[in-house]
């Protein structure tokens, strides 16, 4: 009972976030949204005992990423008002015509998919409990050629922003000399 | 009574990626489209979280580790792209980058 009511509140404030992402015209109110999204989906891992993940998700999505975007969006410029008119002809009604046609796709899918609606007998399947030693033991011990491969991307994103940052067109470099 | 089966969980997160998948159809400003993806990307964690409790095995939650890692390394060296290219031609929007179109 306690998850039906979480499922309900944090799906609907997930939904509710995702809209502002896709309809609101100020990017900094579209951050706002993802925020929500993000912390509610936190909220539904925690239901599942997903700790490790729940707390991953706030720091590193919630705290990082979002961060990151803010800095940007200030940086580029909060009021610039977007174009709103169709360059592409129709385009609005052929984004609804696919929208249909992938959530007819999706429907289709959950419902005569191989997932369970009905609810099985309780302690049927032991939950797995997403803690920091039983995750670790997986990602250090199974995984472990997929965790170092994760860390030389890490790195390799690092040094490739710096790059970017740092990069200056030749035609300016030479007209400072 | 009422129980939240993996069914509903498959459901939220279809709706959520069709969110997504929308933003990136209809938004032009590049940073709102960046959100939009990682919106779908959010959408696939929960798939994996919620299948992986129902198959009562820790894989889904190890493979949402993987996909959060490569999401911020996607973050990174997108919004750095964005911000090159807005100080060479002093917009985020993709109409205006039109410069390959022939």
């Amino acid at each position: 009972m306690v998850e039906l009511a979480i499922f309900v509140l944090m799906g609907l404030s997930t939904l509710a976030g995702g809209v502002t992402v896709v309809l609101a015209r100020n990017p900094v109110r579209s951050a706002m949204g993802m925020l929500a999204s993000l912390v509610s989906l936190a909220v539904i891992y925690v239901v599942n005992l997903a700790h490790l993940v729940a707390a991953v998700q706030v720091v590193v999505y919630a705290g990082a990423v979002l961060t990151l975007f803010l800095f940007v969006i200030m940086f580029i410029g909060v009021d610039r008002a977007e174009d709103t008119s169709e360059t592409i002809p129709q385009h609005r009604k052929l984004v609804a015509g696919l929208a249909l046609v992938v959530a007819a796709g999706a429907a289709v899918l959950v419902w005569r998919g191989r997932f369970s609606w009905t609810p099985t007998a309780p302690e049927s399947v032991p939950i797995p409990n997403g803690t920091v030693q039983a995750l670790g033991g997986e990602l250090f011990t199974t995984w472990v050629l997929g965790t170092e491969v994760t860390a030389v991307l890490l790195t390799i994103a690092a040094v490739g922003a710096i790059a970017l940052a740092f990069h200056r067109r030749s035609g300016k470099a030479s007209a400072e000399k | 009574m009422l129980e939240v089966t993996p069914g509903w969980y498959m459901t939220l997160a279809a709706a959520l990626f069709l969110l997504g998948m929308t933003g990136v159809l209809i938004r032009r400003n590049a940073l709102v489209m960046f959100m939009c993806v990682e919106l779908m990307l959010n959408a696939v964690n929960l798939t994996f979280v919620a299948a992986g409790r129902a198959a009562g095995v820790l894989d889904g939650q190890v493979s949402v580790f993987f996909v959060l890692v490569v999401a911020a390394a996607e973050v990174v060296v997108g919004l750095a792209i964005i911000v090159a290219i807005f100080r060479r031609r002093e917009t985020a929007s993709v109409d205006e980058l039109a410069a390959l179109r022939g």
